[in-house]
């Protein structure tokens, strides 16, 4: 046999070795990491059909509010057949959502933990042994029962929806969105529901996927972009208002044709003066307003663990004088959802930074023992913790000197804007209101739309006002 | 009651695998030939009883008696395989036919688990490769002609593979398999050890710059048609392979990075020239951005891997159904949806030390034909193992690979028995030659 042409080869197979061992540990511990952490966010998907086989050997778990009230539960009789049973009816049909003909809401992004038993091995076995299924662990949301009624029946039969938040945690403590469903009763009604001649949308979330025009909502974003140019002077601005501002062939009405005056800056924002903030956009750099749009979200789909739908902004760099004049009222293509606007406005509360809104705070056992925790999450820094203070100050003198005088109160300050969107010239606008309290150290946000209820701060605003009431009263 | 049995057993298969795969290293870590034997004995009374749990489980979920006759005649023909062939080779490594007989048992389980007629086929095809393949280490151990023919490699394999490209059946987009008389065969699984053997023959001659050259020819021409196929896992571990063995062949650094960068490079532009390339990589990068299309395949192994956890769900109890060609390229994550993730790790590090010994052996060899050689066989086997894993576990994109002697396929099993006999007859070989030494001194 020939000699070694490669003295080393041994030495250098060794090393080869060492790399292919390295990377087989790189793989195994990559494996370890999924199963560990990640596969709990991938496999609670719609299109994981193997869920639903847990159903055979689990008996669905409970839903629960943020103090233990029960919002859905399963109930078995005695030949073994279960019923999803919602206590509250319509009140959290959205929230919660229904877990037949596919499933929504909590119902969908829950159904993993739900379907899943942590039941302590013991009973696990004595189950086995007389075939009993075993009971899957209980899903204890961030949902407030008090403040969910209360908005639930300020919105009453309108349409619309609301939304409360914590900001400094991201904690939604109520969602509700009308027209809605009784979800212990859909599969009855389901026809009706789903029918082609049936408009109303009763199965849409409108708190987390109706799109709708901003109306003056936007001038937080219009102000804050201003601010940005401006970081100075911004409080120089002063217009004449005399309810119809006029620019060649175009014309913007402010709310009822109402004459403000002459405005500063704040009062322009306070009183919502759309001649003010069309003019102002007639100066704004395009592309920083698009930018601070997308900067606070818009077309972004957001990174979170129940579905929403996407904001849109659409204006660009060239745009025509029309469209800047809607734009930066919040009219024109503009549109949001209750959800975002609700994180806009807790952003600037937590001083600039969002947290990440969710639902669920921990899921339990049967027995009560937490098996798995969630703990606030910061989803970004959307402005900065300067502009936030200056946005909170304008938003202030919204309630202390502006439309929003429905929440004037001396037990607690609130920081607000009201908007009324227009969507079709023959009916009434919607009404928004976003905002937060109290002022300094802000601890609830809220976010309500009404639509075609008129004017924000006369039908939106009051219902924000009930809530913070119930919220500060306790 | 059937659910509780089939609960212990679960865990009980998962202890009793990690126990082996215990075993699998511990015994690099013994020199004393007792001890040795003693660790082999040990792993396989655990194969036999994981097996055994496992076809129980089967039995008590389908109550078909066919299956029994199946078990049956696995057993047989473990017993008989791990006996016959310790009978003609009195210094065989058992470790390695251990590891053998505990893949193909893996396989076996999955695969009767997701078809039984597959799992029969497969049974069959296992049993011939493994009495065909049983003359392997023989023809090592006396047939020195095999060094003498490397053009015979070389071309036979291009050629083989030309045809497959020009006139091979497509499935899953890529050109793979001729049929011929009925049976659809696989060539690049066969090339793969004619073209370790052609690089091994001619950097036995000579390493001067002109071979390297002629070889770096070749082995392109058998890439470039791979690329052609669309069989990128293949044209990748044929690529690899070749870089580390011209490494090893001539001791040089500057070849390893060249080979390097230029996989680099190629890699690049595959992805620039080759929309099926694009796909993957993208289907990798974000399947959920379309899970009902590209990113079906990928999602749904995932799914099945995480919903199955570090237990399983037990055997019969998951979907791993949903995962298309999960008995092929994704019955890694079959295996890890039913009977648990910490089997499925214990199952690649069984594969790891395989790798392992066949590097010793590589190691062991004095001739450099014989190190080429094993050094070559165990990265091609390393490379396909991690490639396969990888994919379906989204560490890499997927290249559609099989997992040797687990999945399902007869050209992957019998090129499997092929090289593991190959590796056998060296390691055979080498404690022959040192038995003679020995005697002799």
């Amino acid at each position: 046999m020939k000699a070694n042409a490669n003295p080393k080869a041994n030495h250098q197979i060794l090393i080869l070795t060492y790399g292919v061992v390295l990377l087989f540990i790189g793989l195994a511990v990559y494996y370890g990491y999924f199963l560990q952490v990640k596969s709990d966010s991938v496999i609670n998907n719609s299109y994981n059909a193997r869920l639903d086989s847990f159903a055979d050997r689990v008996v669905r778990g409970e839903i629960r509010s943020n103090n233990g009230q029960i919002l859905a539960r399963t109930d078995v009789d005695g030949e073994g057949n279960e019923t999803r049973v919602y206590p509250y009816d319509s009140m959290f049909a959205h929230a919660v959502g229904y877990s037949v003909n596919g499933k929504t809401g909590l119902e969908a992004q829950s159904n993993f933990y739900l379907l899943t038993s942590h039941v302590n091995i013991v009973e696990q076995v004595i189950n086995e042994l007389y075939s009993k299924k075993n009971q899957g662990d209980n899903v204890v949301t961030t949902l407030d029962v008090d403040l969910q009624k209360k908005a639930y029946e300020a919105l009453g039969k309108r349409n619309g929806a609301v939304i409360v938040m914590e900001p400094d945690t991201g904690k939604i403590l109520a969602m509700v969105s009308k027209p809605d469903y009784n979800p212990n009763t859909i599969l009855s009604d389901w026809n009706s529901l789903v029918a082609e001649e049936n408009t109303s949308g009763q199965l849409l979330n409108r708190s987390t996927q109706g799109l709708y025009p901003p109306g003056s909502t936007f001038k937080i974003v219009t102000a804050l972009e201003y601010i940005r140019e401006n970081p100075e002077n911004y409080k120089d601005y002063i217009f004449d208002c005399d309810g119809i501002y006029e620019n060649g062939d175009y014309s913007i009405k402010c709310y009822h044709e109402t004459a403000h005056g002459h405005q500063n800056f704040t009062q322009a924002f306070a009183n919502s003066c759309n001649g003010a903030f069309s003019s102002l956009g007639l100066l704004m750099d395009l592309n920083g307003l698009r930018n601070t749009s997308q900067q606070l979200l818009f077309n972004t789909d957001f990174a979170l663990p129940f579905p929403s739908n996407r904001s849109s902004y659409i204006m660009a760099p060239g745009a025509d004088t029309w469209q800047i004049l809607q734009t930066a009222i919040g009219q024109g293509q503009t549109q949001i959802t209750p959800l975002h606007n609700v994180m806009i406005t807790a952003a600037i509360a937590n001083g600039g930074t969002l947290m990440k809104p969710y639902l669920i705070d921990h899921v339990e056992n049967a027995g009560g023992d937490i098996i798995r925790k969630f703990v606030p999450q910061a989803y970004g820094t959307i402005m900065t913790a300067e502009e936030s203070t200056k946005m909170t100050e304008l938003m202030r003198a919204v309630i202390t000197e502006g439309t929003g005088s429905a929440l004037r109160t001396d037990a607690y300050t609130v920081a607000g804007k009201t908007g009324s969107a227009e969507f079709d010239k023959n009916k009434e606008t919607h009404a928004w209101f976003v905002g937060f309290a109290p002022a300094e150290h802000p601890k609830i946000a809220v976010s309500v739309i009404v639509e075609e209820g008129g004017s924000g701060g006369k039908t939106a605003a009051p219902i924000a006002r009930s809530l913070f009431d119930l919220y500060f009263s306790r | 009651m059937i659910n509780l049995i089939i609960d212990v057993s679960r865990y009980l298969m998962i202890l009793l695998i990690a126990l082996y795969t215990y075993l699998n290293f511990r015994y690099f870590s013994y020199q004393d030939e007792k001890r040795k034997n003693s660790i082999c004995r040990r792993q396989n009374i655990l194969m036999f009883l994981i097996h055994l749990l496992a076809y129980g489980i089967i039995w008590l979920e389908t109550e078909d008696e066919r299956m029994l006759v199946f078990y049956g005649a696995q057993v047989l023909f473990f017993l008989g395989y791990l006996f016959l062939y310790r009978l003609f080779y009195r210094n065989l490594s058992k470790l390695l036919v251990n590891n053998m007989c505990m893949l193909l048992s893996i396989g076996f389980i999955m695969l009767t688990r997701l078809s039984f007629d597959k799992a029969v086929k497969q049974f069959t095809i296992v049993a011939v490769s493994a009495a065909v393949t049983c003359i392997i280490p023989f023809v090592i151990d006396r047939v020195w002609q095999l060094s003498k023919i490397p053009w015979v490699y070389g071309f036979g394999g291009v050629i083989l593979l030309g045809i497959v490209c020009v006139a091979g059946t497509t499935s899953y987009g890529a050109q793979l398999s001729i049929g011929v008389s009925g049976f659809s065969f696989q060539p690049s699984e066969f090339v793969k050890i004619s073209y370790v053997f052609f690089i091994a023959t001619m950097f036995y001659r000579s390493i001067s710059f002109k071979t390297i050259l002629a070889v770096s020819g070749v082995s392109a021409l058998h890439v470039l048609i791979l690329v052609l196929s669309k069989d990128l896992g293949s044209a990748l571990i044929f690529f690899i392979t070749y870089v580390f063995m011209l490494f090893i062949a001539t001791g040089k650094w500057r070849y390893l990075l060249a080979g390097m960068l230029g996989g680099i490079l190629s890699s690049t532009l595959a992805f620039q020239l080759f929309s099926h390339v694009k796909t993957r990589v993208a289907a990798w990068l974000n399947p959920w951005s379309d899970i009902a299309g590209k990113g079906y395949q990928i999602s749904q192994s995932l799914f099945a891997i995480g919903t199955g956890g570090w237990f399983g769900m037990g055997l019969y109890r998951g979907m791993p159904r949903k995962i298309p060609v999960v008995e092929k390229d994704f019955i890694f994550s079959a295996i890890s949806e039913e009977l648990g993730g910490i089997f499925a790790l214990c199952v690649l590090l069984i594969c790891l030390g395989c790798f392992l010994q066949f590097m010793m052996v590589a190691g062991n060899m004095q001739a450099v034909f014989y190190k080429l050689i094993a050094f070559g066989l165990g990265m091609i086997y390393a490379v396909q193992v991690f490639l396969t894993v990888g994919g379906v576990t989204k560490f890499i994109p997927s290249t559609g690979v099989t997992l040797p002697l687990v999945s399902y396929g007869g050209s992957s099993v019998l090129s499997t028995f092929i090289i593991f006999g190959v590796i056998q007859g060296l390691y055979i070989l080498k404690r022959n030659e040192e038995e003679e030494d020995k005697y002799e001194s």
